[in-house]
């Protein structure tokens, strides 16, 4: 077992990782900027190491300044929590080398998902569906004609060395791909030095459906999916699980293949194998694996009872995998959505500010993860993140009920927040239905910005 | 003499991005409406648009310096 943890991270994850290293009695040292001397996080801490300035490239990101606060705290362990390092193979690999525990897989299983092209390949050669396309490059039109009898109609047409959305064409039949894919590879080359393409089928409308792993290296279990097809600028606002578009064939069929690819790369700790899934023809292809604990763990915690954190901490201290996976199973339905400093009516404009009156929910079947007190003045130099508000029932219905009941409890006098987005969309026909799909908040939020003043 | 001040609280940027050139250099004159910096907030960019028009600007807040709403920025003769 491990017995002092650095937590390399802040806001509401740090605390939720210390809180679980409390649970198991080990000892937790806090880093932080000089911007957050006053965070929750450090407050809960045993102890506390000042990193650097404000900007997180500075702090947060300061690989070196992190991995000697460890050593001079005399920890054993670093958990890198979510986003900054998390899934840095560098900072990975720096521990490990420091002769400190990783709570998360090693540089190499990082680089592997990290990496599309070969995450993909891992994914394939694990029999996992991936989004039918070009296993890498595409030489010529020739070999381009070839792989469309895989891809169909439309296609996405992407260059090699593009990223952020540039260099993408996409094309509705042969006639528009015949015209596109030399233009596609002209731009490319005078874009950015490079001819190269991919291909890759286009996915209209798509659920965004993941699995959660467990896995100590050599054995893994899944536990069981989570919905989050509420998106925003594709940042995730509300997730739920079970996901009810599944069948209970489809469900086993995603979680083992989630569980088989966990297994071919050795992986260790816990992980997400995203997927996106076709309503229409009942399919689902992999999109990636994150390699590191998600924001919207809680929900999978809320059915299945287990407590990821800490198994993460129990593996990384050296111990096989305890559960077994006959021994997961589903409870009823969770829902959590992201109480984020913005104002949702005016286009989700950054708020910070500082926590007056606070009223948190609570009561049967209600978690409030934060690191919010009355008095903390939430810093601009992060993200919005201020709290997650998950809620548990026996049903998907009672679930929505339970979450109008406790948006309703919560109070976060002194700044705008995204409450009112989750009041109006828990009001809503489609989403009580669960009739959405990636895109369906953007256009739902054309429509309805009247309804989410405060 | 007039003072161009921090429109929000976050981190301020000379450049759009890394790598190229400021906005607005040591001695350039400034329009009103010209960008003189960029604001980081949580995460998302914010132009500084100077409300005052004036001469030879020079910068009080450095590159990726954290600032408070209110603070000053730069000064204009």
């Amino acid at each position: 077992m491990l017995k002092k943890l650095l937590v390399a991270n802040r806001g509401e994850i740090a605390v939720r990782v210390i809180r679980a290293a409390k649970d198991l009695g080990i000892r937790t040292v806090a880093v932080h900027s000089a911007a957050d001397a006053t965070s929750l996080h450090v407050l809960l801490a045993d102890e506390a190491v000042n990193i650097g300035p404000p900007a997180a490239k500075k702090s947060y990101l300061n690989i070196d300044a992190i991995i000697e606060a460890a050593k001079a705290t005399g920890c054993d362990s670093v958990h890198p929590g979510y986003g900054f390092l998390a899934e840095n193979a560098t900072f990975s690999d720096a521990v490990t080398a420091a002769g400190l525990v990783f709570v998360g897989p090693s540089g190499d299983a990082i680089r592997l998902m990290g990496d599309k092209v070969s995450a993909r390949s891992a994914a394939a050669a694990a029999g996992v569906p991936v989004v039918p396309g070009s296993a890498g490059r595409v030489e010529g039109i020739e070999a381009a004609r070839h792989i469309l009898i895989d891809t169909g109609f439309p296609v996405m047409i992407k260059a090699a060395a593009g990223g952020g959305g540039r260099g993408i064409r996409i094309a509705n039949n042969l006639a528009e791909f015949e015209q596109a894919f030399p233009q596609a590879e002209a731009e490319a080359l005078a874009a950015f030095g490079d001819g190269g393409l991919y291909m890759e089928k286009v996915i209209g409308k798509a659920r965004h459906i993941e699995v959660q792993v467990l896995a100590d290296g050599k054995n893994a279990i899944h536990c069981y999916e989570r919905e989050c097809s509420l998106q925003r600028r594709r940042q995730k606002v509300w997730e739920e699980a079970p996901s009810r578009a599944l069948s209970e064939e489809l469900r086993e069929e995603l979680c083992s293949s989630a569980v088989a690819l966990a297994k071919a790369v050795g992986y260790s700790g816990a992980g997400t194998v995203e997927y996106l899934y076709d309503d229409e023809a009942n399919r689902f292809f992999f999109i990636e694996m994150n390699t590191r604990i998600q924001v919207e763990h809680p929900v999978t915690e809320a059915i299945t009872g287990i407590d990821l954190v800490a198994e993460m901490l129990r593996i990384a201290g050296g111990e096989p995998l305890r559960i077994r996976q006959k021994d997961v199973s589903v409870r009823g339905h969770a829902i959590e959505v992201r109480i984020n400093a913005e104002d949702p009516s005016k286009d989700f404009a950054p708020f910070p500010g500082t926590v007056g009156d606070l009223r948190l929910p609570g009561g049967p079947g209600v978690r409030f993860d934060s690191m919010l007190y009355p008095g903390y003045q939430v810093p601009p130099f992060y993200d919005s993140l201020l709290a997650k508000l998950i809620v548990h029932a026996e049903t998907r219905e009672a679930a929505i009920t339970r979450l109008v009941r406790a948006l309703g409890e919560l109070k976060i006098d002194g700044m705008k927040t995204t409450k009112p987005l989750f009041l109006a969309l828990a009001a809503d026909p489609s989403v009580q239905a669960g009739d959405v799909h990636t895109r369906w908040l953007e256009g739902w939020l054309n429509d309805n910005a009247a309804k989410l003043a405060d | 003499m007039a003072q161009i001040l921090s429109p929000l609280p976050g981190t301020f940027y000379r450049s759009p991005s890394p790598g190229q050139p400021a906005y607005k250099n040591d001695g350039d004159s400034v329009a009103v409406g010209d960008v003189i910096g960029l604001i980081e907030v949580m995460k998302s960019f914010h132009e500084v648009k100077s409300e005052v028009a004036g001469s030879n600007i020079r910068f009080s807040a450095d590159n990726e310096e954290p600032v408070m709403a209110g603070a000053p920025l730069a000064d204009l003769d």
